[in-house]
């Protein structure tokens, strides 16, 4: 959707802040978003790309103006309300008024195992792939109120293949609670000009990475 | 944070202001999941205790420090990034599907999530606020030099800039080139020239003490 999340190419945000490394949270409350998100994803009840498609639906006003762990935790209170785990009452007050559905939670002891197990994206072939690498392909002009990975820059503009992927998942339709529909995917690399026009820097290039259905040939 | 520009140096525990709405927002968000036994408390620490002790950029300047002192592993790294990181145990969520892009001397390479906050979390840990910011997620593909001044990195007009926007599955991890003066140098010594930031491809590497 053309929400706030896509920020490619806006302009007035001011300039980019460095942080010492060692900077890892700004506030206590950060550390148990980060935790308490990681937990509940783990309950398995919605996909990762369910997860982004929840935070990019806030009103792009309070998108903008919340901090990336505030997000989270909205995008995090829709979800659990979406599929029935707690209620608004419950959200509300913090308090269970009721039974929680039968869900194995998130054991200690599995924590570093599922950390380091992760959760691979890619897909057996199903068919070939129709480019190639430096096959020149454009990137399709649609827009969705669902979720994609299209960002509007490229929308309609012209580049190159540059690798490969294989096959991956595909987020518009797991997104929306639909089956993966694997797709292959793509490193499509565009040039400055062709995405800013007038005055862009020649030296620059953006790579992004596209499903096929994204793409068409030129 | 209040907004994309409010900046917080300290690290505190949410004393005073707006920020006291999300800790108790999220404190009782925490709650309500361990009483519906959606989550365990024990597991909520050991996940922090993870990213805060153990999963972090270390682990990428290691990788960075092995492609540079080992050409087999940076042959490998080039072909099949994912295996060869696999292999010195960085392994799992979000960073399943690797791609190692190299600085050299006409071509710098420099990592975005423009759509949410996309980062190979196995080798650079958690992504850091700017990173997810939108100043940074905005500019980085439209002004990416402006982006770099940012960080005090000015690269000559013919240096090609590469962005590489992280809009799937696949991570990102830039090797940056390795500063003269290190011939000879071991593993350990040299990944303490790589910087988070180098890595990301918003620094070059630091330069070995005179």
């Amino acid at each position: 959707m053309n929400g706030a999340q896509d920020l490619g190419g806006m302009q007035g945000f001011g300039p980019v802040r460095p942080e010492p490394e060692e900077v890892r949270f700004h506030a206590g409350w950060e550390r148990r978003a980060l935790a308490v998100t990681l937990a509940a994803g783990a309950l398995g009840q919605w996909s990762i790309d369910a997860a982004r498609h929840a935070r990019e639906t806030l009103p792009p006003g309070e998108y903008l103006t919340s901090s990336y762990y505030e997000i989270w935790i909205k995008g995090l209170e829709k979800l659990l309300l979406q599929k029935g785990l707690v209620t608004e009452t419950e959200l509300r007050d913090g308090k269970a008024y009721g039974p929680g559905r039968p869900l194995k939670p998130l054991a200690a002891a599995e924590v570093a195992p599922m950390l380091a197990r992760g959760s691979p994206y890619s897909r057996p072939a199903g068919a070939p792939a129709h480019f190639a690498e430096g096959e020149a392909v454009r990137a399709r002009n649609f827009q969705t109120s669902g979720h994609t990975r299209l960002p509007r820059y490229a929308r309609g503009r012209q580049g190159v293949i540059e690798r490969v992927h294989g096959v991956f998942v595909f987020p518009d339709t797991l997104a929306l609670g639909g089956d993966e529909a694997p797709q292959w995917l793509y490193a499509v690399r565009f040039t400055a000009g062709e995405l800013w026009g007038e005055g862009a820097d020649p030296a620059v290039t953006v790579t992004l990475d596209a499903w096929e259905s994204y793409l068409e040939p030129v | 944070m209040s907004g994309p520009d409010h900046h917080h140096h300290h690290d505190h525990d949410d004393e005073g202001s707006e920020l006291s709405g999300m800790a108790l927002r999220v404190r009782a968000l925490e709650s309500l999941l361990v009483e519906k036994g959606y989550a365990d408390p024990a597991a909520l620490d050991a996940l922090i205790e993870t990213y805060e002790t153990r999963i972090g950029p270390r682990n990428g300047a290691r990788v960075v420090a092995k492609a540079w002192a080992d050409p087999d592993f940076r042959d490998w790294l080039r072909r099949d990034a994912s295996a060869a990181i696999h292999s010195l145990g960085y392994t799992g969520r979000q960073g399943e599907h690797m791609v190692a892009v190299e600085n050299t001397e006409a071509e710098h390479n420099m990592v975005v999530c423009t759509l949410c906050s996309c980062y190979p979390w196995p080798v650079l840990g958690l992504p850091p606020a700017w990173y997810k910011s939108p100043a940074y997620r905005s500019r980085a593909v439209l002004d990416p030099r402006g982006v770099l001044a940012d960080f005090g990195v000015t690269l000559p007009e013919t240096t090609r800039i590469r962005v590489w926007d992280s809009t799937a599955e696949t991570r990102y991890l830039v090797i940056p080139r390795r500063p003269a003066g290190t011939e000879g140098w071991e593993e350990s010594r040299l990944a303490d020239l790589v910087s988070r930031d180098s890595m990301i491809g918003t620094a070059l590497a630091r330069e070995p003490a005179a």
